[in-house]
């Protein structure tokens, strides 16, 4: 039912997007609305408002987002300063709340696009009336070399471009100032037209950069650095890493409707305590990011407009190291029993109400070993039951227990270490003394890579929505980063493969989906706990918010009575 | 025993301080090599693979062997490169030419308060030992030293700005609708000064106010003390009694005559006490989003990003040892017999 | 003769009345320290998420953390940790300080010059940096707390001792030492050590109160001890997080304690000057 209704609505996309056919909708999202209608077309139109902004999560560091190390809060900067040749629609989400729609994609730089008969080839049509900040055209060239730099640069934008088979600059074509060709490497990959509408592929004025290229910085790197040469609806004004960041609205903005909001000021405040005083106090306008707890604690309040959306793709979860050997020493998780114990020895409940103050999606207890849908993420059949636990030990080839250790982020600790208390104390029950680790952000990325430790809990949430682009990274036997339990199993490569060649709607897409699923469930090597939300809590005369998955604000759309 | 220049005891102090600088970039390297977690993995971002990390490796450097770093370093130190960093996207040397104002406003601020506070109090505890006035002070002080910084700064944001609206925002140097003074000094309160902007001046000192409290608060024990000492040193010394004897009147006895010789030991004190406080000073900042140079070097250190780390302990060893010189030289001026130092 | 003793020490005492003070809290201190795990009414890590975040009531004096975790029993408990990491971290440095400043005092020439050296290149570090530093390196386990501590603690010791030592290697019970044919460790050990010992004593209690305060500054930014043990310093700094809205005891009944404790040790550190050396007093 819900399959059909999304497949009408792919069919009354602009012409030609055939990738966003029939796209699987959301665990907890009802079916999108058609979305053009839906859009809030800046209300009001522009005002003279200035926004203050706080947020958790770190400080945007960098204007580049191709930069080695620019953060994620940087995302954000960036989206509002450079624009994409398209973006993505809306949708209302049932608690009224308004998101994104990833099965729909809309004009932004490019007013047109057509996709060549074959299926080979996109060529986009560029508004004509567009300018960068300093007035300058934006034309087909700067498109280019946009799009040259996002490949050739290295690091995670190159990754990312990969991702959607966007490889070499001989992908992309000059045609005329105006339209710029695309040509894809194979027919139907579901992820290039999405992977040029996320936030890596912006479109950067070329002329204003190419005086500060050097031999060893061919692409402008620290220049762009904390320079803007954009497009976007927005102008940087003061830009203070780990102070403040200012950002003016760029009046001539061409690419969508004007934003409402004049003036955004963003300020670091590291101590979460201080940034939700700011908010009671009304010096703020806006506290993004939040704790689970500051969401439930804000929204009780009731004085403030408080929105909490479930991450798309995202899993907090237990992972557990899968090989046979860890360290030189024999390693228990190898041992399906033993992980299955986990899972019905965790205490999930506890954890959601505590750790997470039941501001989450809960991702466990159905029951049913056999997936039903595939959606993702969904709950695991797995609930907390000590008896079945303790009996599953006892099969296993360690029925008396053994020490382990529990590695958590640093950066995670607000809601990670009352759970990683809460499962050391449960797992005492079965024999398993676990020795908690706190790693510092900085290490943790080393933990994941190196695989060295038995236990984690990890936080994996995957940007392009697809169940099959989440397992690839997760529990595929490439051993990506975030596969924590370095899980391996060709049986599971093979499904996996299977559905990332196929796309939603066709049977063997479905098929591989829930075989993957139910072979996760089975094997166990990460315990899923929940799907966390995003919280933002605003003050009452603001209003306009959207869900994005790249999880940083849109000011664009926000409107300040 | 040959009395030295002001100029010979520059260039001795320079001169000698340069193994200890040595000692401290050397050091400084082979501590942040040795932090655990892959600058490399960490900077890669999120879905890098192993590729990935190995470019950006080499595009940091890392890949060199330890020695060819140290060598790489050194070059570029000698050139007055400190590197970038990674977290802020700035050079090390913006962002501690930006920040160190910062930090050096609120350490002098700190110290100004303490000062006005633990002088008066000294020598009144001094012209009445042992009696309650004396306690007092002494309990006083000491309980001001046994704060630990971060909770006296979390409570007095809680107290009176959150729950009393008295302070100012949490929200660093200036509060939302400020920008910063034209850059002179860097100093807040003395640029806003300078551009003849009082209403600026009002909205630093505000935003000043409770991270001085806190950090002045911390400083108040060791010059409370050392006042005290100094001056009862001084009115139990031969040439007071004999002032006194001569009867001079006792306010000028005392601040004329032992208050001016008691200012020497406090003077030391002064000096150990900032660069002690310079340095302790990041939890402050930390509470107070104050952008100094501590927060920075507990951020670099959190996200094993070298070249700050690096700067900032240099930054601080080579304060260290213009601070000393300047205690030395200040000797000199008010007692001449300290020049000589054989 | 006994009421002679007895009005002494009254008068003593009389004249200390904040040191002994302090001296009663210190037993106090010890007496958690050594029985805190007995008699603490709770387990300092059961959970009970039925009772989290409790308000200070009869049953829970100091109400309860996040995890519905009793604070009281947990600040108990913790005076063990802090105690111990403070002791230990003094007792390093102490040991260390005191032989590497014996050498260079008494023996003076290269020895001191080497030595000098390396303290002055430790003095030049930001100490707070650099313990955050070596902890960062070497990883966050409370063995790692207690030798960060210890080595930025080093130079005042080794400093003190130098200087102290200094002063009386060419005193005339030195030179007795001497000329009765002792060799130069044993008058380094059996003559000059114990006769600087009183004025260390001094350093150490000041000291104790700031190697907890360095502890509890480095759980505060996450370089602590690991979870779930209890110990102050990171019991203020979870605890700050929930001040705002509204859970207070969290933070201020470990943060309380933790200042006791330290001025406790100031407190006695000035006393015992005092009793020492009267004309020392600050």
């Amino acid at each position: 039912m819900r399959r059909r209704r999304l497949i009408k609505t792919g069919m009354s996309l602009a012409a030609g997007i055939t990738l966003a056919n029939g796209l699987k909708a959301c665990g907890s999202a009802p079916a999108p609305t058609d979305s053009a209608a839906d859009a809030p077309a800046a209300a009001g139109g522009a005002t003279d408002a200035t926004l203050t902004v706080v947020q958790g999560g770190g400080f945007p560091n960098s204007l580049d987002l191709h930069r080695v190390g620019t953060n994620r809060p940087a995302y954000g900067v960036s989206w509002a300063i450079y624009d994409r040749l398209m973006t993505f629609g809306t949708k209302t989400l049932a608690d009224g709340s308004v998101s994104y729609d990833y099965t729909v994609l809309e004009p932004e730089l490019a007013e047109s696009w057509e996709i060549a008969e074959d299926g080979l080839s996109v060529t986009f049509n560029l508004r004509k009336d567009a300018t960068f900040h300093d007035g300058a055209p934006v034309t087909a060239n700067d498109v280019k070399w946009s799009f040259d730099r996002a490949v050739s640069i290295g690091g995670f934008p190159t990754f990312q471009m990969k991702a959607g088979a966007l490889e070499s600059p001989d992908q992309f074509e000059v045609v005329d100032d105006n339209t710029f060709k695309v040509t894809f490497l194979t027919a139907g990959n579901k992820l290039t037209m999405i992977d040029m509408a996320v936030p890596i592929p912006v479109i950067i004025n070329s002329e204003l950069v190419k005086p500060h290229l050097t031999t060893e910085d061919p692409w402008g790197a620290e220049w762009l650095n904390s320079n803007d040469a954009g497009s976007g609806a927005y102008t940087i004004g003061e830009f203070k890493p780990n102070e403040r960041i200012t950002l003016t609205r760029f009046d001539d903005w061409k690419s969508g409707p004007l934003p409402a909001i004049q003036e955004v000021i963003l300020l670091d405040v590291p101590e979460a305590g201080n940034r939700r005083a700011l908010l009671e106090k009304g010096d703020i306008d806006i506290n993004y990011d939040l704790s689970e707890k500051d969401q439930q604690e804000l929204a009780d309040l009731d004085a403030f407009t408080v929105t909490s959306v479930p991450i798309e793709n995202c899993l907090y979860s237990i992972d557990m190291h899968t090989n046979p050997e860890l360290a030189g020493a024999a390693n228990p998780f190898a041992d399906v029993k033993v992980r299955q114990a986990v899972a019905y020895a965790t205490p999930y409940d506890a954890i959601m109400a505590t750790a997470l103050y039941d501001q989450a999606v809960p991702m466990y207890g159905t029951g049913k070993a056999e997936p039903d849908a595939i959606d993702w993420p969904q709950p695991s059949p797995y609930k907390t039951d000590m008896e079945k636990a303790k009996a599953l030990m006892a099969e296993s080839g360690y029925p008396d227990g053994f020490e382990t250790t529990l590695a958590f982020d640093m950066g995670t600790k607000e809601w990670g270490e009352p759970a990683v208390v809460l499962i050391q104390e449960s797992l005492a029950e079965l024999g398993i003394t676990v020795n908690i680790e706190k790693v510092p952000s900085a290490n943790f990325r080393s933990v994941l890579v190196e695989k060295s430790r038995p236990m984690i809990i990890n936080n994996f949430g995957g940007w392009l929505n697809y169940p099959d682009y989440f397992f690839f990274y997760a529990y595929h036997g490439q051993d990506a980063t975030f596969n924590g339990s370095s899980y391996k199993n060709p049986e599971m490569d093979k499904k996996i493969e299977a559905a990332l060649a196929s796309e939603p709607g066709k049977p063997e897409y479905d098929e591989n989906v829930k075989g993957f699923i139910a072979m996760a469930w089975e094997e166990m090597p990460r315990v899923p706990l929940v799907q966390p939300k995003l919280g933002v809590a605003m003050q009452p005369n603001i209003s306009g918010y959207q869900y994005w998955f790249h999880r940083q604000l849109d000011f664009r759309q926000l409107v300040k009575a | 025993m040959a009395k030295q220049s002001t100029a010979q005891i520059i260039g001795k102090r320079l001169l000698g301080a340069i193994p200890s600088v040595i000692g401290v970039i050397v050091v400084t390297f082979l501590l942040t090599r040795a932090l655990p977690g892959d600058p490399a993995a960490f900077f890669a971002g999120p879905a890098a693979t192993a590729e990935a990390i190995a470019e950006v490796r080499v595009t940091l450097g890392l890949d060199q062997p330890l020695l060819a770093q140290f060598f790489i370093y050194i070059g570029e130190l000698v050139r007055g490169d400190l590197g970038v960093s990674l977290t802020t996207g700035q050079t090390v040397v913006y962002d501690l030419t930006t920040r160190l104002p910062a930090s050096l406003e609120l350490t002098l601020a700190g110290l100004v308060f303490a000062i006005a506070l633990a002088l008066p109090l000294g020598i009144l505890a001094a012209t009445r030992p042992n009696s309650w006035v004396d306690h007092g002070v002494r309990l006083l002080a000491t309980a001001g030293v046994s704060l630990p910084t971060f909770f006296t700064g979390l409570f007095l944001v809680y107290v009176l700005y959150y729950k009393l609206g008295i302070a100012p925002a949490p929200l660093g140097r200036l509060d939302l609708l400020h920008s910063a003074p034209p850059q002179i000094t860097g100093l807040y309160l003395i640029d806003s000064l300078l551009a003849g902007d009082l209403e600026l001046f009002g909205v630093a000192a505000a935003q000043l106010f409770l991270p001085t409290v806190t950090l002045g608060l911390f400083a108040l024990a060791p010059l409370a003390r050392v006042t005290r000492a100094s001056m009862l040193g001084m009115l139990s010394s031969d040439f007071i009694r004999t002032a006194r004897a001569s009867g001079f009147p006792p306010r000028q006895v005392l601040f004329g005559y032992a208050f001016r010789n008691a200012m020497l030991p406090v003077i030391t004190t002064l000096g150990v006490v900032f660069s002690f406080l310079l340095g302790a000073n990041i939890l402050v900042e930390k509470v107070f989003a104050w952008p100094g140079i501590g927060s920075y070097a507990v951020e670099a250190l959190v996200a094993s990003d070298y070249a700050p780390i690096q700067g900032f302990i240099l930054t601080m060893a080579l304060l260290y040892v213009v601070l000393n010189l300047l205690i030395d030289l200040l000797y000199v001026v008010i007692d001449p017999r300290a020049g000589v130092q054989g | 003769m006994a009421t002679t003793t007895f009005s002494h020490t009254r008068y003593v005492i009389s004249q200390n009345l904040i040191t002994f003070g302090a001296f009663g809290l210190f037993l106090i201190l010890v007496l958690f320290a050594i029985f805190g795990t007995a008699i603490a009414p709770y387990d300092p890590l059961a959970s009970n998420s039925a009772i989290a975040l409790q308000a200070p009531s009869v049953a829970h004096w100091f109400g309860t953390d996040q995890l519905g975790r009793d604070v009281l029993s947990r600040v108990m408990v913790a005076t063990q940790l802090d105690l111990g990491i403070a002791v230990l971290a003094v007792a390093l440095s102490f040991l260390v300080g005191s032989a590497l400043g014996t050498c260079a005092g008494y023996f003076g020439g290269w020895p001191d010059r080497i030595i000098s050296r390396c303290i002055d290149t430790l003095m030049a570090f930001p100490l707070f940096v650099l313990a955050m530093g070596l902890v960062a390196a070497l990883g966050n386990t409370v063995t790692n707390i207690i030798y960060a501590t210890a080595i930025i603690n080093l130079p005042l010791y080794t400093r003190v001792i130098r200087s102290e030592i200094l002063i009386r290697r060419e005193a005339g019970f030195v030179e007795a030492a001497r000329l009765t044919g002792n060799g130069d460790w044993r008058i380094m050990a059996r003559h000059l050590f114990p006769n600087v010992l009183p004025v260390m004593m001094v350093h150490i209690s000041l000291n104790m109160g700031w190697a907890i305060l360095n502890a509890a500054g480095l759980s505060f930014i996450g370089l602590g001890v690991q979870p779930p043990t209890a110990e102050w310093g990171i019991m203020v700094a979870e605890g700050a997080t929930y001040i705002v809205s509204g859970e207070w005891w969290m933070a201020l009944f470990p943060g309380a304690v933790l200042m006791v404790a330290v001025f406790c040790f100031n407190l006695l550190g000035d006393g015992l000057r005092d009793l020492i050396d009267p004309r020392m007093r600050t």
